[in-house]
């Protein structure tokens, strides 16, 4: 037990300062080659780098590699392949629009390293009741599930610091769910994840200096994805990305087809002391942030707040859920 | 707004424990044998039509709890 906590805080330290220190370089080789984008919640014209997930895929998989250097289980090398080829499909998105179908296709694929390595279990947990076996209908799941966290953290990336702080909210909170179940070494893969987007929330937050792109909130959301397969905690680490699957629901129960999110109307726009308020157009989709707004305009910076709170409360619904694992009816 | 946000994520948080529920107590034993070889594809084949149903209820069952909680805020 003494020997995972030392690797645990070596490999969260690895984590959080790599992504920490790589991400000043990376922001300055990205501006000097013009690849920054226009920040649209700015009132300015700012250009921020952009994609950022270079410097968190670089923390995330050194420490990985580390952490397997330590603890050799096959689960850490699922979670680092299946990470490495939802950054791929996210750079190829970066440097090309691909159409709506093509990252939910290419993430399906992302989940092959889980499945080659029999990193998972056909079993799925539930609180209170048990478990039930599902040997066909889980490996449907592994594929679905890879896709749906990739994109679901991806449509959240709309604001200055939303998709790294939120990621971080969901894998401390799945940390401590993995802990409570006594699974401390996806427990410590999580812990990475966790401060991989934390390194990188330093220069994402507002305002934010880099965007993480579709390759970074694809890794964010495929790893955490991965981890909730290879830890056996579906449903657990779902119900800590609730507001992120709310948003995703919202969305598609308003637009009623998958789309690439640049081809979407904006849901907002911004009063004359550039505060968002929700958009009088009425073929804009609902989402999370346009909730948010309903009742008064609010700061860009006021907006994120909003949503972690939401993240750290479906956090505590996971903590508690992790609890109910332990008890049967 | 922001309570009507926290009370629809408890809802589905409600949601995916009874859902939960359903799956262990009534979909996992669900067991049909006499065909041979092909049995745990039958049995899977019908677990994933039933999973396939529960889904469908959940999202209507959350349509509906959506509409009524954010009644004014969506029609806006």
């Amino acid at each position: 037990m003494e020997e995972k906590i030392i690797v645990g805080i070596i490999v969260s330290a690895i984590a959080f300062f790599s992504v920490y220190l790589v991400t000043p370089i990376l922001i300055k080789a990205l501006e000097k080659r013009n690849l920054c984008v226009k920040d649209a919640n700015k009132k300015e014209n700012v250009m921020i780098a952009r994609p950022g997930g270079i410097s968190i895929i670089i923390g995330l998989v050194i420490s990985l590699i580390t952490f397997y250097l330590f603890f050799p289980i096959v689960e850490v090398l699922a979670v680092a392949i299946t990470s490495i080829l939802a950054f791929l499909v996210g750079i190829i998105d970066d440097r090309r629009v691909m159409g709506g179908w093509f990252k939910p296709a290419a993430l399906a694929f992302c989940a092959a390293p889980i499945l080659l390595l029999g990193a998972y279990d056909t079993n799925l947990a539930f609180p209170l009741f048990g478990e039930v076996k599902i040997p066909i209908l889980y490996l449907g799941l592994i594929v679905f599930m890879i896709p749906v966290m990739g994109n679901t953290i991806n449509s959240i990336d709309v604001l200055n610091g939303v998709a790294s702080g939120f990621t971080s909210i969901a894998s401390f909170s799945l940390t401590i769910v993995l802990f409570i179940l006594q699974n401390y070494e996806i427990g410590i893969i999580a812990l990475c994840l966790g401060f991989t987007s934390l390194g990188f929330y330093k220069y994402h937050k507002f305002p934010s200096r880099i965007f993480p792109g579709d390759s970074g909130a694809l890794v964010f959301g495929a790893a955490y994805g991965a981890i909730a397969i290879v830890g056996q905690v579906e449903v657990i680490a779902a119900i800590a990305i609730l507001p992120a699957i709310i948003n995703s629901f919202l969305f598609l129960s308003s637009v009623k087809k998958i789309i690439e999110h640049r081809e979407i109307k904006n849901p907002t726009s911004h009063t004359e002391d550039w505060k968002l308020q929700t958009t009088a157009d009425k073929l804009a989709p609902i989402t999370l942030v346009r909730l948010i707004l309903a009742k008064k305009p609010l700061s860009e910076k006021q907006i994120c707040i909003e949503i972690f709170k939401l993240a750290i409360f479906s956090g505590i619904l996971a903590i508690i859920t992790a609890f109910m694992m332990s008890v049967e009816i | 707004m922001s309570a009507q946000i926290f009370s629809f994520i408890f809802s589905m948080w409600i949601l995916i424990l009874v859902g939960g529920g359903l799956m262990v107590l009534f979909v996992g034993p669900i067991s049909f044998a006499g065909f041979g070889e092909i049995d745990p594809i039958i049995n899977s084949g019908i677990k994933v039509l039933i999973a396939l149903i529960l889904i469908f209820i959940w999202i209507f069952t959350l349509t509906k709890i959506k509409n009524w909680i954010f009644q004014r805020q969506t029609s806006s």
